[in-house]
């Protein structure tokens, strides 16, 4: 791939320009919202851009930003990153995984602590280098820790499907890949959800559509927006949430149209269908969700790590972390008393303090909770 | 249950965030600690009679050992140089100590001695001492270098941190960020072009020349490991006035922007080789970037922020969106074997 370093970096300051961003902040004070609405950004890529961009600081006091369940990393439970534990320290077995769930904390440490102790963990920036890697070394078990939603979903899928048309049998993947709408549903079907609009997940909405998320404005009343992921994108998105309040209804608009189509990507749902079945998954924070997850299909027991029979020991979630209710959107990781003292991104307590997308790491990074070295 | 590491060395131990001050404080500096040592500068001042000396010394283990824009040999002359310059030195001698992989290519290290005595030639430093060693294949990876300097100081008008006041400005030389992207590119798992070159440069001379011209600096530390972001707050930890950058003010290749958005990387924390961040008083802050831009290694110098009365000891940004935020050192592991 080359990259053409003209044009990306001058459409992404246009989305994040000053003058721009005032003016949809303006938009948004003209509405004359008459309460506190809270509004939940489900996906990590938005929680990042917010904090990162500092909207918090932007928007006005009635707007209050909560973030839901869309970081891969954190909504993992800790018995699977246990499980890539148990197959790590198996001889031959290289296990290949995205950089953040490295450092997530297992019930016996991190796959961080397991490669230090000479475990054979490699970080890799896609599924397609994990099959690479398992074409290369044919001695090796090459087990493909496959989390994240649809988007990176298709992805494994296509992956994988190269894999089993080229016969390579060394390589695995030890699925936890999730589907948003079902977690959705569960989480804002609890009494007192206290949610007033959705920003929906733009990359997600990008592979489904927008059909499975219709049912949440319809049956559940809530204003939906899809949003892309710039600061721009998210000031449209909140106004575009705001008005539909103001004017009391409950739709599902896009906002990300040069990315998000209403039929989504066709190819890529296609991918996900061949190679996997919904399943019942768990979720740190909602529990186990029927039909939220992802694993191979039957007819492609070979290529999953599920079948190697290992040890996983049972863990617990740490004491006093309260990663399920930040998921949830019930707390702010502010409001978390393990926030900078005993959590921080070196030392991780739960897995939203880990992945560059999780809620308490974007808080940590660019708040003031950093416990600096000082 | 077990939360972190505490028995061994992880890469983010390395990675010039907080766990890489932590453990340098905790587990070296505590033993040996002294007052030069304990001040953690880039070097050490120290004082013989009728002369002011500054010693440094860095380790590089960079992979691949040729990247664009420069190689291992080349770095390792610079690294040790830029260290003695932040610290107001002219650079004067340095040593050379290898540590190399039975099986490495001679050529290889041929090209990289050449590159070496290149560099220390253009930049007027004699290497005087040296030491290889040899171990077996499979114990290090190639070629590891030390570099050890000793600089005459002060060369010009010296430095001092403790006259910093609100309303100082920050300079930084040029465009952050190509070190990092250009040694990541080299990388064979990585799947991009592009025309990125490290900024790996000695920068003696052109600091050398700020400071023969400009009583008004005060401070100086090349943004290496941990980027602009680690350098900030390390001056900013030290004060009792805080720090506000104005992001666009902040240079960045627009290629290196490009790498960052599809890696996720901000540009701050990335390393440069061949840049440096200064604090200048406001009334010379004009002339000091005048004389940086007249210098090759400076022409994409700019003024990114200042030093403000609020904010003590931490540093805030101020978005291009028009937010403010802080800004913090990089937390774990970014890119093992930068430099």
């Amino acid at each position: 791939m080359s990259t053409n370093p003209q044009n990306l970096p001058r459409l992404l300051e246009s989305c994040r320009d000053v003058e721009h961003v005032s003016y949809m902040l303006r938009k948004i004070q003209e509405l004359n919202l008459s309460r506190r609405v809270r509004l939940m950004e489900v996906c990590g890529g938005h929680t990042a851009a917010i904090y990162r961009y500092a909207l918090h600081d932007i928007l006005p006091d009635e707007i209050e930003l909560i973030s839901g369940p869309g970081c891969p990393v954190c909504v993992t439970p800790m018995e699977y990153v246990d499980h890539a534990m148990a197959l790590a320290a198996l001889p031959h077995v290289a296990v290949a995984t995205f950089g953040d769930l490295v450092r997530v904390p297992g019930g016996g440490g991190s796959l961080a602590d397991a490669r230090a102790n000479g475990a054979d963990v490699r970080v890799v920036y896609s599924c397609a280098d994990a099959v690479e890697m398992a074409a290369q070394n044919p001695s090796q078990l090459v087990v493909f820790l496959g989390i994240g939603f649809e988007t990176t979903a298709c992805t494994i899928a296509a992956a994988l499907e190269n894999a089993i048309e080229r016969d390579i049998r060394n390589f695995n993947v030890l699925s936890a890949l999730k589907t948003m709408p079902q977690a959705l549903n569960v989480l804002l079907s609890a009494p007192d959800v206290g949610v007033d609009g959705l920003i929906l997940p733009g990359h997600v909405t990008t592979i489904t559509g927008l059909g499975c998320f219709e049912f949440i404005a319809r049956d559940l009343g809530i204003p939906c927006v899809v949003s892309g992921f710039e600061p721009l994108d998210l000031m449209r998105s909140i106004y575009a949430l705001s008005k539909q309040l103001v004017e009391e209804r409950s739709d599902v608009e896009n906002e990300y149209g040069r990315v998000a189509r209403a039929e989504g990507n066709l190819a890529a749902q296609g991918a996900i269908e061949r190679m996997f079945v919904p399943v019942k998954t768990g979720w740190r924070g909602l529990g186990k969700i029927e039909n939220s997850g992802l694993d191979l299909r039957p007819e492609f027991a070979e290529w999953n790590a599920a079948r190697i029979p290992v040890h996983v020991p049972r863990s617990h979630e740490p004491r006093g972390c309260r990663c399920g209710e930040i998921l949830r959107g019930q707390l702010h990781p502010e409001e978390c008393p393990l926030m900078g003292k005993r959590c921080t991104p070196e030392t991780p307590v739960g897995a939203c303090m880990v992945s560059s997308e999780g809620a308490c790491a974007a808080a940590y990074q660019y708040g003031s909770y950093y416990a600096d070295y000082e | 249950m077990q939360i972190t590491n505490n028995h061994h060395i992880l890469l983010a131990h390395g990675a010039g965030g907080t766990a890489m001050r932590k453990m340098i404080e905790e587990v070296i500096v505590a033993p040996l600690g002294n007052d030069t040592l304990n001040k953690l500068g880039d070097g050490a001042r120290l004082t013989l009679p009728g002369q002011s000396l500054v010693f440094t010394t860095d380790s590089f283990v960079v992979q691949p050992p040729i990247f664009p824009g420069g190689d291992l040999g080349k770095l390792s002359v610079c690294g040790t140089i830029n260290d003695l310059a932040v610290m107001g030195a002219q650079p004067k001698f340095l040593s050379l100590s290898l540590i190399l992989e039975e099986g490495l290519p001679l050529e290889l290290l041929r090209r990289l001695v050449h590159s070496v005595a290149e560099t220390a030639q253009a930049a007027g430093v004699q290497i005087v001492t040296g030491d290889t060693k040899v171990v077996p294949h499979g114990q290090c990876d190639q070629i590891y270098v030390n570099t050890s300097g000793i600089g005459a100081y002060p060369m010009g008008h010296g430095l001092c941190a403790d006259a910093i006041v609100p309303g100082d400005a920050l300079l930084v030389s040029g465009p952050i960020g190509d070190h990092a992207i250009a040694v990541l590119i080299s990388r064979s798992d990585m799947p991009f072009e592009t025309q990125v070159q490290s900024d790996c440069a000695p920068l003696g001379e052109m600091i050398g020349s700020v400071l023969k011209q400009h009583a008004t600096v005060k401070w100086m530390r090349d943004p290496t490991r941990g980027g602009l972001a680690a350098a900030l707050s390390e001056l900013a930890s030290g004060l009792s006035f805080g720090l506000l950058v104005e992001e666009p003010m902040i240079p960045v290749h627009a290629s290196v922007k490009t790498v960052c958005e599809l890696l996720g990387y901000d540009p701050v924390h990335l390393a440069c080789e061949g840049r440096v961040l200064m604090v200048v008083e406001e009334s010379g802050a004009e002339e000091t970037l005048d004389t940086l831009r007249a210098h090759p290694l400076g022409r994409g110098a700019e003024c990114i922020g200042r030093v403000t009365e609020e904010g003590a000891g931490i540093v805030r940004v101020l978005t291009e969106s028009g937010g403010v935020r802080r800004l913090h050192r990089p937390a774990g592991e970014l890119l093992p074997r930068i430099c």
